[in-house]
């Protein structure tokens, strides 16, 4: 039983929240993919073969 | 309980459409398209999630502003028309909270795109906002007839922020991408304010129409039209141009030409007769013009996947 009478507003307000937990929850996995994206394409890459080592001598 | 019940019935409280219709929807895709485009066409291949987003903070950056434009612009949306069913005239969102929400989405819009893309762009749409909101609402919209002129700029700056996206940076191709936006708006505009003349003159926003008349405005938007055509041509000899582009770019500028010069020799009466068909018109096609320009640079991009686009 409810404690208190439903009214239009309560929908309303209902419609907006949910609206907005949507949007935050798109924005958080947007943001997630954005930081595996950028994380990922910085991930350094092994030299190829027959490459000469980089190392102090070599400046 | 009675208070209670009046408190809910009088209360203005809006729906989550009524804040997206805050961020004036239908002018966002006009953002979206050219922003893409001026991605998409860029030479430098953008990562398709980090493309996305920037889209996206865009468009929201372009709402942001469509927000702010509301909150200032209320008291003449409240007289004209067209407007007076916006959210903040038909009483579902307050000013304060239009405020708040346009100021809060330009900062998250900013931010977001400076990192996921490049802080250029960012600080690129951080730009078109203040030039929207400050420079043509707050500034021109209601001091002089070439609000819409200057005022265009904002609207012509989305397919530079897309490019800068990608290339960080500026180029001929994206200037002349802005140029063929700013160019348009005038004669777009100017036929709209034709047929709608009563609006603009109760709300004492000063259209060309109103400050130098209608056969003044006539001739303004046969001279842009003209201004506006080596600029849609010129996109043609760029790198993101070629002979689908060209050919495109020369059948419509030959038929925009021919609707500004069917305005210029009408004369009120003329017009009035027909219910402005021809200025209906050519406000419809001025959308088709501007439309499929950008396709065509879509077009020649494509192509060019298949070694088949530009010169």
């Amino acid at each position: 039983m409810a404690f208190q009478e439903e009214h239009e507003l309560h929908k309303r307000r209902f419609g907006r929240n949910l609206g907005l937990g949507i949007v935050l929850a798109l924005f958080v996995a947007l943001v997630f993919g954005l930081t595996i994206v950028k994380v990922g394409g910085e991930r350094p890459q092994p030299a190829p073969a027959g490459a000469p080592a980089a190392t102090e001598a070599g400046k | 309980m009675t208070d209670t019940t009046s408190v809910f019935e009088n209360s203005p409280e809006a729906e989550f459409g009524d804040y997206v219709a805050l961020l004036k929807p239908r002018v966002m895709s006009l953002v979206v398209f050219t922003a893409l485009t001026g991605l998409l066409v860029a030479p430098v291949s953008v990562h398709p999630l980090v493309g996305f987003a920037a889209i996206l903070f865009i468009a929201l950056g372009g709402g942001a502003s469509g927000a702010l434009n509301m909150w200032w612009d209320a008291d003449i949306d409240r007289i004209m028309r067209r407007t007076r069913n916006r959210p903040i005239p038909a009483g579902k969102v307050s000013e304060g909270e239009a405020l708040g929400f346009g100021l809060a989405l330009s900062g998250i819009s900013v931010v977001m795109l400076g990192l996921a893309a490049n802080w250029f762009a960012g600080a690129f749409l951080a730009f078109t906002i203040f030039f929207y909101v400050v420079v043509y609402t707050m500034w021109l919209k209601r001091s002089t007839p070439q609000n819409i002129v200057i005022g265009g700029a904002a609207g012509a700056f989305p397919p530079m922020i897309g490019w800068a996206v990608a290339t960080g940076g500026i180029s001929v191709e994206s200037v002349l991408m802005f140029m063929l936006i700013f160019m348009w708006t005038p004669p777009h505009f100017w036929a709209l304010a034709l047929f709608m003349k009563s609006d603009y003159a109760e709300a004492d926003v000063p259209m060309l129409t109103v400050t130098h008349g209608r056969k003044a405005t006539r001739t303004h938007i046969l001279v842009y039209t003209l201004l506006l055509a080596p600029f849609a041509l010129a996109l043609a000899a760029t790198s993101i141009g070629g002979p689908v582009y060209l050919a495109a770019s020369l059948v419509l500028n030959a038929m925009f030409i021919a609707g500004a010069l069917r305005i210029r020799r009408r004369d009120e009466a003329a017009a009035e007769a027909d219910g402005y068909r021809v200025e209906k018109r050519f406000f419809g096609f001025s959308l088709s013009y501007l439309f499929l320009h950008f396709v065509a640079l879509l077009a020649e991009a494509g192509l060019a996947q298949f070694g088949w686009g530009g010169w």
